[in-house]
């Protein structure tokens, strides 16, 4: 297997402030006891509340924080121990904070990962010319990085986290704060990466979209623990979550009996709600009422994540 | 070792080169900054010649004497300062979690904080404490003999060293003093004095201040008393004079130490 996760667990000591100059040390478990393996090109979202353990994983991963307990390996690496020799295995894009020189034009940053990672110059210039073309970063490569917006420096980010052909790509919140264009092109161009590189893949989000176009698998973390592994549709089954259809008609009518298992949870005006399951396709549904309604409008919405892990959780802990 | 010191040289220029051409960008206010920087410290030299103005000597010191006293010390820390000076800003990159990104990079994490915010302007201290090391040098009464020649850059070098050794104690030590929690307990304990100023005040004047005094004074005042024909403070035996490399290297270690550490606890305890 190519990251193998046995056992790992990371215990932080917080000390609290209990009275004058007494204080108290607690314990604070951010992963406990997590195992899990990945195989060489797999594509894994891996979710969870905020505090719940990613982060920490993905530092233990990337050789930033030193695990506790349990067995760590990332391409037969330790990668606490081998820090720097790991760093030439991996790619890793933080989300919230840019790697590029503010104030340089965005080529120089990609000059100085060409030198620090000693990536030989043929394949250097290659990987450059192929990454830059499939994000359509060519005509900014002079400009200076404060100048780019968010989504163009977020591809900047991306391309100067793969210049030295990583095998495993982390990405911590790739699409957050990007506008819609941004995200579908940064999506679009890591399932490529996926399938013609056969780059392993492994992705913290908020957002369900990235998941669901991206990870045929998907890993959910709550307390630490993990709660879930699996495909996608299978959080749904287990979550027991819904879609939400959103059906606008011509006119005011009773509340659509659309038979199966979707049921109408809410009626305002023209313009009703229905539920039915995530495991389940809406096109029949969508094909059964447009066949007996007057239809002019509808969407479909996905459930948040919040909710599909909380229930979850509800479930872990009351079985 | 010795490989692990060559990339951490070569990630250094690497990095400090990408500031260079960074600061290069704004090139007025570069400039600008240097005069500046050339100027206050100028100042610095100017009170010791105001005193002079005044009094024929100082403690039974010269005014060429004490500017000897004075270029060594300022060319030393200038030095150390240039190498490592912005290393002080290592506290804000934990804060803010950009550290984890040099975590990540295939170079030694010492290196590449030593050379973040690598700034040119502090050539101005080296140049304005080597005018007046080579002034005082060429009006010291001295007779320069060969063993007294060697010693000069000896005693630059090493100074500069501990001056570094001292600067990345002094960054190890904001691997601990994160914990802002802890920070806090120290100044609301230590009294409210202490809160009426900025504790970035405290952090950098202690440490320049306070610190670098001690080494400093083994490895200044000693030789230079050999330099200049004056008695040895506390009576020291003659070898002492030969000693800074020796301190140097001790206080390398013990900065290494430290250093590790704080590295250690850090990657143990993240933000």
């Amino acid at each position: 297997m190519f990251i193998e996760v046995d056992g790992v667990e990371k215990v932080f000591e917080v000390r609290k402030k209990t009275g004058f100059l007494k204080r108290e040390r607690r314990q604070v478990r951010a992963v406990d006891t997590l195992s899990f393996t990945v195989a060489r090109g797999e594509m894994v979202g891996y979710i969870g509340p905020n505090g719940a353990g990613k982060s920490t994983t993905i530092k233990m991963l990337t050789g930033i924080l030193t695990p506790s307990a349990g067995r760590l390996r990332v391409a037969g690496i330790d990668p606490s121990r081998e820090r720097t020799r790991l760093a030439h295995r991996i790619g890793v894009v933080f989300g919230q904070r840019t790697t590029l020189w503010w104030d340089l034009p965005l080529i120089d940053s990609y000059r100085l990962m060409h030198r620090m990672y000693r990536i030989p110059d043929a394949r250097y210039a290659e990987n450059l010319d192929r990454l830059v073309e499939l994000l359509d970063l060519g005509a900014l490569l002079d400009v200076p990085v404060r100048q780019l917006s968010l989504g163009q420096r977020m591809r900047g980010d991306i391309v100067a986290a793969l210049l030295h052909d990583p095998d495993v790509l982390y990405l911590d919140e790739p699409t957050i704060g990007l506008d819609v264009i941004s995200k579908a092109r940064v999506r679009e161009f890591l399932r490529e990466l996926n399938v013609e590189r056969g780059t392993t893949v492994l992705l913290t989000t908020h957002d369900l979209q990235d998941i669901e176009q991206l990870c045929s698998r998907v890993m959910v973390i709550d307390h630490g623990r993990l709660m879930y592994d699996g495909p996608l549709a299978g959080l749904h089954e287990v979550g027991e979550s819904e879609r939400t259809l959103v059906v606008d008609l011509e006119r005011e009518l009773p509340p659509i009996e659309a038979g199966g298992s979707a049921r109408v949870v809410r009626v305002e005006g023209p313009r009703q709600w229905l539920a039915f399951p995530a495991s389940e396709s809406a096109a029949p549904l969508v094909a059964r009422i447009a066949a007996e309604y007057p239809l002019v409008d509808l969407s479909v919405r996905e459930p948040d994540i919040e909710s599909v892990i909380a229930t979850i959780y509800a479930e872990r802990t009351t079985a | 070792m010795g490989e692990r010191a060559l990339e951490g040289l070569r990630a250094y220029r690497l990095i400090a080169g990408m500031w260079v051409r960074s600061t290069m960008i704004y090139r007025t206010s570069f400039l600008l900054t240097v005069a500046g920087n050339l100027l206050v410290t100028g100042l610095d030299f100017a009170t010791i010649l105001l005193m002079f103005t005044r009094v024929d000597s100082l403690g039974g010191w010269s005014l060429p004497e004490v500017a000897f006293l004075y270029g060594l010390s300022a060319t030393a820390f200038g030095v150390a300062d240039l190498v490592l000076g912005s290393m002080d800003v290592l506290g804000s990159r934990i804060r803010d979690g950009s550290f984890d990104t040099l975590l990540v990079r295939p170079a030694p994490v010492l290196a590449q904080v030593g050379a973040d915010r690598f700034a040119l302007r502090r050539l101005g201290r080296i140049s304005q404490g080597g005018v007046v090391l080579g002034w005082a040098a060429l009006s010291v009464d001295v007779h320069w003999s060969a063993a007294k020649l060697l010693l000069l850059p000896l005693m630059v070098g090493s100074g500069a060293v501990i001056f570094c050794a001292l600067f990345v104690a002094g960054a190890a030590f904001q691997f601990l003093a994160q914990d802002a929690a802890e920070v806090q307990n120290a100044f609301t304990y230590g009294g409210t004095t202490l809160l009426q100023y900025p504790p970035t005040v405290f952090g950098r004047d202690f440490v320049r201040g306070v610190t670098f005094m001690l080494p400093l004074a083994f490895v200044n005042w000693v030789p230079a008393a050999y330099v200049l024909g004056r008695p040895y403070p506390l009576r020291l035996p003659e070898w002492t004079v030969w000693s800074p490399p020796l301190v140097a290297a001790v206080c390398c270690a013990l900065a290494g130490l430290a250093w590790r550490a704080g590295l250690r606890s850090y990657r143990s305890t993240g933000s």
